[in-house]
């Protein structure tokens, strides 16, 4: 009997599958199209603490491969998802869904993890620490140990709920940074963020980008996130929700024998709404290929 | 929204750089004219978003312009070759509010959607007029295709070529309408916008990501809030857009 059910966190997955946050909305778009309670979970739209529009268009470039994209964080902020997004949220999707938040300071990831606490169908928070972070000269939370350290003990003071803590790989020693959110009192990491690049338009002789630089995600990128999952996992104890170009059923066995307990999958579900669903339906398959029974024993197998 | 495989029928050069491909597919899920379609080429990992310039009796055809090299890797798909395609995207235009001497008014490649906007407004008994305007004359198509639809149709050519010397503004003046619809490049949009007389409604184009609403990749502000081109759009009342 195949076995796809993995713990996160506390938490029991009906399959490692998760969309990527800022891929699927708050759901309800891909509810449509299929049953969304077939999905582990899903890591819902990222929120900050007062609305946000974004940057300006274009926010999209294709690359080979993979696609760039530089949204910049736009969500209704925090009142207003609490208020019209879980609400519609919680009409489509009766499992636990993971709350992603970014802020721009310590005090708005505060603000927000706390506004959202009391969201009884919230099973996690994902922090986002690849924001830029205006208090500290312009470097990202996610790309100072110190800082990651500081938001991640900030926000475990207001919240009893598991944290994952979403970092960014655009850094020399991801491992350091998992280390300090793993001292800082984090329940679990996810990796990797998008690796930062840009396209230039040939015609134009400008960046196709507005803001000239996006985030690289597709299945270019998995390589790099199967690297960093492997890393991470040797250095810290604590979960690893790993994703990076993630786009079948293969990819999530390879992704969680580097680590990963649970896997996200981000920019597939742009080219194929249907992706989750087909990896879901794919998984047990693959398994059987692979001779594993129970896919929560081959998380760190290839170690 | 559904996700179909479409087939080719026809693929055929009707203008420069500008083809008119047929597909045979499931069309249910096209309601309204100026919707558009999004479709998974091979070696390409985003779709394209191609507007819809007609779809009847299974047959679904868009016209698309070749800007680069997804355009130019469709303009060589040969009969039989099959795309699978987002349908149904998009909210399109709403003819309800037309009045009986509607405007129609395409630029370039904004032109096809005008066409099955145009039956429409025919089948509702009203009387469009319809301008299409292009730089010259080896771009000008589907001018025939509008005069069999019965609609009066204005060409305007940037060089004089054919047609209306000018742009599709210098067509407009003097013209006696109950309310335009219009699609075509951003400057010519914002053109209409200043020389129209009564509202109406504009389809805008923007990179996207999904198409269907799941990125924010296409978002835009109106003066009705955020709005997400593929979703929410591509077509925006005149009365909600800030330029």
């Amino acid at each position: 009997m195949i076995n796809t059910k993995v713990n996160l966190c506390g938490v029991e997955l009906d399959n490692p599958i998760i969309p990527a946050s800022g891929t699927f909305g708050f759901g309800y778009e891909f509810a449509e199209l299929y049953d969304i309670n077939m999905l582990g979970s899903f890591s819902f739209k990222g929120t900050t603490l007062e609305p946000r529009f974004g940057n300006p268009t274009p926010r999209i470039a294709e690359c080979s491969s993979g696609m760039l994209n530089a949204v910049g964080l736009q969500n209704p902020g925090v009142d207003k998802v609490i208020s019209e997004e879980l609400p519609k949220l919680r009409r489509v999707f009766h499992k636990p869904v993971m709350a992603n938040v970014s802020g721009f300071s310590v005090h708005e990831y505060v603000e927000t993890v706390r506004r959202l606490d009391g969201e009884g169908d919230i099973g996690w928070f994902e922090v986002n620490i690849s924001c830029p972070n205006v208090h500290g000269g312009g470097m990202s939370f996610g790309t100072s140990p110190e800082l990651a350290e500081q938001v991640t003990r900030a926000v475990r003071e207001v919240t009893k709920k598991p944290i994952i803590i979403k970092l960014s790989p655009n850094v020399t020693d991801i491992v350091s940074i998992a280390k300090a959110c793993e001292a800082g009192g984090a329940d679990g990491v996810s990796l990797i963020n998008t690796l930062m690049g840009m396209r230039i338009d040939l015609k134009k002789r400008r960046p196709i980008i507005a803001n000239k630089t996006g985030g690289f995600s597709g299945p270019a990128i998995k390589p790099v996130a199967v690297r960093m999952i492997y890393q991470v996992y040797e250095a810290v104890k604590i979960p690893i929700v790993g994703m990076g170009g993630v786009a079948t059923a293969e990819d999530v066995i390879e992704l969680m024998l580097a680590g990963a307990t649970a896997v996200e999958v981000g920019a597939e579900n742009l080219v194929n709404p249907y992706a989750c669903r087909d990896i879901i339906e794919a998984l047990p398959k693959a398994m059987e290929k692979y001779g594993i029974e129970s896919i929560d024993n081959i998380i760190g197998a290839a170690h | 929204m559904k996700d179909i495989i479409f087939k080719v029928i026809s693929n055929e050069l009707i203008a420069k750089n500008t083809y008119e491909c047929k597909l045979s597919g499931d069309i249910s899920d096209i309601t309204a004219s100026g919707q558009f379609v999004n479709i998974k080429l091979d070696g390409f990992y985003l779709r394209r978003p191609i507007s819809v310039c007609d779809a009847e009796g299974g047959v679904l055809t868009i016209i698309y312009k070749v800007v680069g090299e997804g355009t130019e890797a469709m303009s060589r798909a040969e009969a039989g070759t099959e795309w699978l395609t987002l349908t149904g995207l998009g909210n399109g235009y709403n003819t309800s509010l037309s009045g009986d001497k509607p405007l129609l008014i395409g630029g370039g490649a904004g032109v096809p959607p005008m066409y099955m906007l145009c039956k429409k407004l025919i089948s509702e008994g009203k009387a469009p007029t319809v301008i299409l305007g292009f730089n010259t004359e080896n771009e000008v198509f589907y001018k025939e295709k509008f005069e069999e639809l019965g609609a009066k149709v204005i060409v305007a050519t940037a060089d004089g070529s054919v047609g209306v010397r000018g742009f599709v503004t210098d067509a407009m003046a003097g013209l006696d309408y109950t309310y335009f619809y219009t699609c075509g490049p951003e400057p010519m949009l914002k053109a209409v916008y200043n020389a129209s007389a009564t509202s109406g409604q504009f389809s805008f184009e923007e990179r996207m990501g999904c198409g269907f609403g799941a990125c924010m990749g296409c978002s835009c502000k109106t003066k009705y809030g955020n709005k997400r081109i593929c979703r929410d759009g591509p077509v925006l009342v005149k009365e909600e857009i800030i330029w």
